[in-house]
């Protein structure tokens, strides 16, 4: 099986949110990056419990982004992906990633693209789905679950008010969210080897940009917490409807 | 120039997310508004009242295949000339929005939580931490909206009806099983949530919070340990890897506030934290505060709230 993991870089999710140049650049200085949690957490490691319970095949990871991205890219490879690809050019939105991505994906013959559900920092879940479209493959976001026998994939997604559990036939692109897999850290072996993992750049195919952030804010500040002694707890129900308003 | 606003209303009733879309689509001056949807819902010509014109339906069709869902919603685009196209972002949404900005190369905002300024739709970034302003350049624009981020409209008149006749081609996805583990209201739009952590000891203590939820017309949530440790179901986990949420209300038992779950519910409008640990974070982030004991506090809440639910 030939999996193809998408994997973003970013702030790390401690990492202090400001912004730069007129609010219109997030300020990175000083602050450490990292692999996308849902793309390493469980995008990766899904990716490698499959290839591994197949006995064949193979991870490769793709990250669209500038050198500055070596250090995430080699910790894919640690953590076990077989090889990795960069586009070598910033990422600027999603559709713009998605095209790229798409762009080196179509004629390649991967069974599965996996994705993170979401970027910590950017939130839009939308480039799975894009890619997805640009390849004319079926996506299901939000799967906590995946599993694949021969090309049929059963995914598993948190719904309102439970689960629900889909099958489609590869290829498909799937997003993965909390549950489909465990976290691996990577031990001193893979991390050697990642240093000779072949890395190939690409260069970029020139999509169409269609949207821009143009501006940062921070939300507005909370008001002080307004503290209700534990004695006359039931003033806070009196408090929401009479005060907030809310019940 | 026209506006077509996709929603999902399998289940058979009009869903608030989507009285929401149809509610901001006629409210961003694009041009008459035509719903889309797919399924048995009955009722659609109320959809007028959130301003509505015109309802097309592909009745028979449930799918959750984004593609056939994708095709149904350019199909409509196409024969209205519409150059902006409202979603819901939820899981159909999200299947679906991004697919038909791709297939139309046209920009989309994903999550915006209010009417644009000008040209800037508003969007969470960073987990709540920050907001961006998005410009879309492309001819025509996708736009998906938030749950709870407009009051629904009313006042409009009834909307036309219409069947969709085309083709939308094989479905690739087939849903094999759905484990319903609860009922009550779906969390993500759920206007109050009442939600407990490990500070609730075990599941067989949840009890008064399910009561206190229920006096207030509120969703249940958890903390990600208590539905890790099987306390509560997964779907009702709030936080940066569960379920993002950003409702009127939040109301926080026994919950720390650490900041992988203040990422998921750091946009509520009022929050409220009951834990024993004066120190706990999630007091910071907090509008209202108890320190106190869960189990002492929860019994005052239940009997204010039947007092209060009483005189209305």
């Amino acid at each position: 099986m030939k999996i193809l993991v998408l994997i973003s870089q970013v702030p790390d999710t401690t990492a202090r949110i400001a912004f730069t140049n007129n609010n219109t650049q997030y300020d990175a200085n000083g602050v450490t990056f990292i692999v996308n949690p849902y793309d390493e957490w469980y995008a990766l490691v899904r990716a490698l419990e499959l290839k591994e319970a197949a006995g064949a095949g193979s991870v490769t990871s793709i990250t669209v982004g500038g050198a500055d991205n070596e250090a995430t890219i080699r910790k894919a490879l640690a953590i076990g992906a077989d090889d990795a690809v960069r586009i070598d050019v910033a990422a600027l939105e999603a559709y713009q990633v998605a095209c790229e991505v798409a762009a080196y994906a179509k004629d390649k013959g991967f069974d599965l693209i996996l994705a993170g559900k979401e970027t910590i920092d950017f939130n839009g879940g939308q480039v799975g789905a894009m890619v997805a479209e640009l390849l004319d493959l079926p996506y299901v976001p939000l799967a906590s679950k995946l599993d694949v026998a021969g090309t049929t994939a059963t995914v598993e997604r948190d719904v309102p008010g439970g689960v629900e559990v889909l099958e489609l036939q590869l290829p498909a692109v799937i997003g993965a969210a909390k549950g489909m897999a465990e976290q691996r850290i990577p031990n001193m072996r893979g991390i050697m080897a990642a240093r000779t993992k072949p890395l190939t750049v690409v260069p970029s195919s020139n999509p169409a940009s269609v949207a821009s952030t143009v501006q940062f804010e921070l939300p507005p500040a909370k008001g002080a917490v307004k503290m209700i002694p534990a004695e006359e707890a039931g003033k806070l129900i009196e408090l929401l409807h009479t005060e907030a308003k809310v019940i | 120039m026209s506006t077509i606003v996709f929603i999902d209303t399998r289940g058979g009733k009009l869903p608030k997310a989507a009285q929401e879309a149809v509610t901001y689509a006629s409210q961003l001056e694009g041009g008459p508004v035509t719903a889309v949807t797919f399924g048995d819902a009955q009722g659609l010509e109320t959809l007028g009242a959130q301003g509505a014109s015109k309802v097309v339906v592909a009745r028979g069709v449930s799918t959750v295949d984004g593609q056939q869902l994708t095709k149904l919603v350019c199909d409509v685009a196409a024969a209205e000339g519409a150059t902006t196209i409202v979603c819901v972002s939820d899981a159909t949404g999200k299947a679906v929005a991004p697919r038909v900005a791709a297939r139309l190369k046209a920009g989309h905002v994903a999550g915006t939580i209010g009417l644009p300024q000008g040209n800037r739709f508003t969007r969470n970034v960073f987990s709540g931490k920050a907001r961006a302003q998005v410009e879309v350049t492309s001819a025509t624009r996708v736009i998906s909206l938030s749950p709870n981020s407009i009051p629904i409209g009313t006042g409009g008149g009834s909307a036309t009806v219409q069947e969709h006749a085309g083709d939308l081609g094989p479905s690739r996805i087939t849903v094999k099983e759905l484990r319903k583990a609860g009922s009550g209201i779906p969390l993500p739009e759920a206007e109050r949530v009442v939600s407990a952590g490990r500070g609730m000891k075990g599941p067989e203590n949840w009890g008064p919070v399910e009561e206190l939820a229920n006096l207030l017309h509120a969703a249940t949530a958890c903390s990600r340990p208590v539905a890790d440790m099987h306390w509560r179901p997964h779907h009702e986990h709030v936080g940066q890897t569960g379920v993002a949420i950003r409702p009127n209300l939040y109301i926080a038992i026994g919950i720390s506030g650490a900041i992988q779950h203040l990422a998921g519910v750091n946009q509520s409008k009022v929050i409220c934290v009951i834990n024993k640990d004066p120190e706990a974070p999630f007091f910071k982030a907090a509008d209202y505060g108890i320190v106190g004991d869960a189990f002492e506090v929860l019994p005052k809440l239940i009997e204010a709230a039947k007092k209060l639910n009483a005189e209305r």
